[in-house]
């Protein structure tokens, strides 16, 4: 993979991303409640994400963070409750890469389709964002053949193509190396400079205080906490984030 | 009768000099065949794939149904589409019995199934494995289809192959709605039935060979699809 300095990570990003400026997004969720087992309910009465910044979604296996954010994605409807986005278009980047069986440039293609893009337009898209992805003179083979920290750079590398106001990620790094994981952890930080709000389910403490400006701490399907990452780990409010940090929480 | 060895060494020099009447057979069968096979992917591939992305009550009652109806008796197909077809049957007035069209119009009732139930496996499992990176583009149910269907492609290929063999190795249904007029509705599996009882085992066996041919390469190919269809879900 090649290495991505920061002049062309800026340039490519300003290429790709909407422009600073736009309206902003704004994703309200009242009353929110769904089922997640027979005995744990994801029950969200009020939550608001808006403006920039990296939110970080904690919470032991099993509190309902990657539920959440899919219900916040719209790809799970919950039982009951309501989620409303304005403010431009949303993408997701799974735990698993999620390609098509298809090159790495159709699949960034695909991520296209909806821009109404002249061909110029769109060669040069493809051309910073393979930059992105760390893929040029890649794109011509098949993206399910490519590494697991080249498949997760490409797979954000499609989410960003659709020029998200608003940006999930599940655990998009659990299963890559340090490498690859810097490559996306670079990308994100500099996404959310230029104005991107980020929500990111995460499992590594580390990566949390290396990207995060807050932190939303589940437990058993509620928010315990949501704080500026330095208070969450300086000293967490409720008792089941203070048990989580010391690793002693379990659901 | 010949023996073997003459009947083989006749049926060899047949297909090896070119005989004219051999090959129009095996023209008008890979005719009928193909375009029934066509026509039945047109319909099965689109109805397996609706099948595959949406929930509606008796979905898995069709399902069912889809999936005995593989297993149709030909000679019951060719019954029930020459009763369609005949003077006083409700399509008689297009005056289709006896032609290559009936022929074909009884092989896609056979073939439709098939291509119908594996597409519908196939188009599930890709929408089990895409449906929430396309439901991330706002893509859902039968918007879906398009997508579903292109990603599927080796799994597909592998349905239209297992159509054509079942369409062009299928004798029974042929030959009641065909009736296997000489240079006309004649094709490969009836020629070798009429020859076979006829005692003409070297056309019969010139054309079995060919068949066997065509039912190897035809497998050959679903095995190479099904292995590149590996190796793009696992690479």
């Amino acid at each position: 993979m090649r290495d991505l300095g920061r002049e062309i990570l800026v340039q490519s990003l300003r290429q790709v991303l909407p422009e600073n400026g736009g309206p902003d997004s704004v994703l309200t969720v009242t009353g929110l409640r769904s089922n997640l087992s027979d005995d744990l309910v994801l029950d969200i009465p009020r939550l608001t994400l808006s403006g920039t910044g990296i939110s970080m979604v904690l919470g032991t296996n099993g509190a309902g963070k990657s539920m959440l954010i899919r219900m916040l994605h719209g790809l799970t409807k919950p039982d009951a409750g309501r989620v409303i986005f304005t403010g431009g278009s949303q993408a997701m980047v799974f735990q698993n890469p999620v390609l098509l069986r298809r090159s790495v440039f159709a699949n960034l293609k695909f991520a296209l389709k909806d821009q109404r893009l002249s061909r110029g337009d769109r060669a040069e898209k493809l051309a910073y964002l393979l930059e992105l992805a760390g893929l040029k003179g890649k794109e011509r083979q098949s993206a399910r053949s490519l590494s697991g920290g080249e498949e997760q750079c490409l797979a954000l590398a499609c989410a960003l193509a659709r020029r998200p106001r608003l940006l999930f990620l599940d655990e998009p790094t659990s299963s890559l190396d340090p490498t690859a994981t810097h490559r996306i952890e670079t990308i994100l930080r500099q996404v959310a400079l230029m104005g991107i709000k980020i929500v990111m389910v995460s499992h590594d403490l580390g990566q949390v205080e290396r990207l995060a400006d807050e932190v939303i701490f589940l437990n058993r399907g509620r928010i315990c906490e949501r704080l500026p990452v330095e208070s969450f780990f300086s000293g967490p409010d409720s008792a089941e984030a203070r048990a989580y940090l010391s690793g002693q929480l379990v659901l | 009768m010949n023996g073997f060895a003459d009947s083989l060494q006749l049926a060899l020099g047949l297909i090896l000099s070119g005989d004219a009447d051999l090959w129009a057979i095996v023209g008008l069968s890979l005719r009928v065949s193909l375009t029934a096979v066509v026509i039945a992917a047109l319909v099965g591939m689109p109805l397996g794939a609706v099948l595959a992305v949406t929930r509606f009550a008796g979905r898995k009652g069709v399902i069912v149904l889809i999936n005995a109806l593989m297993g149709l008796p030909p000679v019951v197909v060719g019954l029930a589409v020459y009763l369609m077809l005949s003077a006083s049957g409700p399509l008689g007035v297009l005056q289709l019995l006896y032609t290559p069209t009936a022929m074909i119009i009884a092989q896609v009732v056979l073939v439709a199934p098939i291509i119908t139930a594996l597409s519908r496996q196939v188009v599930e499992d890709m929408h089990a494995e895409y449906a929430d990176y396309l439901g991330s583009f706002g893509m859902r149910g039968v918007r879906t289809i398009p997508t579903l269907l292109w990603e599927g492609r080796f799994g597909l290929t592998t349905a239209l192959l297992a159509g054509v063999g079942r369409a062009i190795a299928e004798v029974g249904a042929v030959m009641i709605v065909g009736g296997n007029i000489n240079h006309v509705t004649r094709v490969m599996t009836t020629t070798i039935a009429l020859e076979t009882s006829k005692g003409d085992l070297g056309m019969a066996l010139a054309l079995g060979v060919i068949l066997i041919g065509l039912a190897i390469s035809v497998n050959a190919l679903i095995a190479g699809m099904t292995q590149a269809s590996a190796r793009q879900s696992y690479a």
